[in-house]
């Protein structure tokens, strides 16, 4: 048997750690036509998307009668395969449905009373005709959105142009946000919305149970240059555009009207006006 | 007089650890072929190479969610210049808009491996809603 001496095995490993370490940079000089070629992909937005320093609405409250705001959530809730609770369940695709229970519900626009969307505006002596106007609230997409504070995963977050946006992936149903949010804005899913949705809109995803949702903005739409829903079946009572752009559609009609928002004292600062 | 004992406890141990073994034996599941139709069949590349994406694909969906929902970055150029919509089952050019048929594509690997990608609790094909 050969005997090796300690010095002649140190040489030996040392030469042997010195190629191991050098490996990787091997291959990887060798290997530039690699399959993976992140480094030439690219990502970028749809040509033509709408872009903006800021989101914010506009709501003409003398142009939003009954129907038009039924019209709105319709197109609203159908495009983003919002559940309707009462909606009859079909039993042949969903058998063994739990009963509903209707303090349960989701939404992303809806119709309020005046007292309700702007308590600290109440008074014994406000205009008839604002104790009955249907208001229209939403997600306010604040400057300041608590929700976005209260998120322990950064499902929602702030996006750069100012809509407040979920990663619904990342959601894990804390409802800390829905506690957060002063305008009740989001939903939260107690149980799967599919036998709840009468038709599913095969262009947007819906949601599975344990998940906070809310208005996106219609981030989907704006991507792809066309208006939100609100804004297209609305005959002119919703305004959506650039709240920094002094030229924009909102900022001329607020220069021309007053304009009110919700619980501004809280100052989360929504970028959802309402012109009275 | 213990020897036979120790050889008999021996043998019975080795039959209950190699159980999963003789159990199974002679009934390998086949080596799902996930079927490429429609355009995939005649899109010979999809975004990576095809190793590349048997290996990585959830990797590549997840780089693509975030940057679909956080920059609004919806369209991916692969290294061949070719464009894709970053979306799992909208549009043409979305993965199901290729690979037309899912249960033919992805459920056959994802059985075969019995993983259970959450993907479809929300995102639907187009298919299975009619």
């Amino acid at each position: 048997m050969m005997k090796k001496s300690r010095r002649s095995f140190l040489k030996v490993a040392a030469v042997s750690a010195i190629g191991i370490g050098a490996a990787p940079a091997i291959s990887l000089s060798s290997s530039s036509t690699n399959s993976h070629g992140s480094s030439h992909a690219a990502k970028s937005p749809n040509k033509g998307a709408k872009t903006a320093k800021r989101w914010g609405m506009v709501i003409d409250t003398s142009k939003l009668t009954e129907e038009v705001v039924e019209h709105i959530v319709e197109a609203c809730h159908k495009a983003h395969n919002v559940p309707d609770f009462n909606h009859e369940v079909d039993e042949g695709k969903y058998p063994k449905t739990r009963p509903v229970n209707h303090k349960q519900e989701v939404k992303w626009i809806w119709e309020e009373h005046f007292h309700n969307a702007f308590p600290d505006k109440e008074d014994e002596f406000l205009a008839d005709k604002f104790k009955h106007l249907p208001f229209l609230v939403t997600c306010n997409h604040c400057i300041n959105a608590p929700c976005v504070k209260a998120c322990p995963t950064q499902a929602t977050f702030k996006r750069e142009d100012g809509i407040v946006l979920m990663d619904f992936h990342r959601c894990i149903g804390c409802r800390f946000c829905m506690a957060a949010c002063p305008f009740g804005a989001r939903s939260f899913n107690f149980r799967d919305p599919r036998p709840f949705i009468a038709e599913t809109n095969p262009d947007f995803p819906t949601r599975s149970k344990g998940v906070v949702e809310k208005c996106n903005l219609c981030a989907e739409r704006l991507a792809k240059g066309e208006q939100p829903y609100c804004v297209e079946v609305s005959k002119g009572a919703i305004v959506v555009g650039d709240l920094e752009d002094p030229e924009s559609e909102p900022r001329k009609l607020l220069d021309k009207n007053y304009a009110i928002r919700r619980k501004q004292a809280l100052g989360t600062e929504p970028s959802v006006y309402y012109i009275m | 007089m213990s020897k036979s004992a120790i050889f008999t406890g021996l043998v019975i141990f080795i039959i209950i650890a190699l159980f999963p073994f003789w159990i199974n034996f002679g009934k390998t599941a086949p080596v799902p072929e996930p079927e490429l139709v429609g355009k995939a069949k005649t899109a010979k590349k999809c975004v990576l190479d095809k190793m590349d994406m048997r290996a990585n694909h959830m990797s590549l969906l997840d780089e693509w969610r975030d940057s679909v929902v956080r920059d609004a970055n919806r369209i991916y150029t692969n290294t061949d210049g070719k464009e894709f919509a970053m979306s799992l089952s909208t549009g043409e050019n979305s993965c199901l808009g290729c690979h037309e048929d899912k249960s033919k594509f992805c459920d056959k690997c994802h059985n075969y491996a019995s993983v259970d990608p959450y993907c479809w609790e929300c995102h639907t094909e187009p298919k299975e809603i009619k």
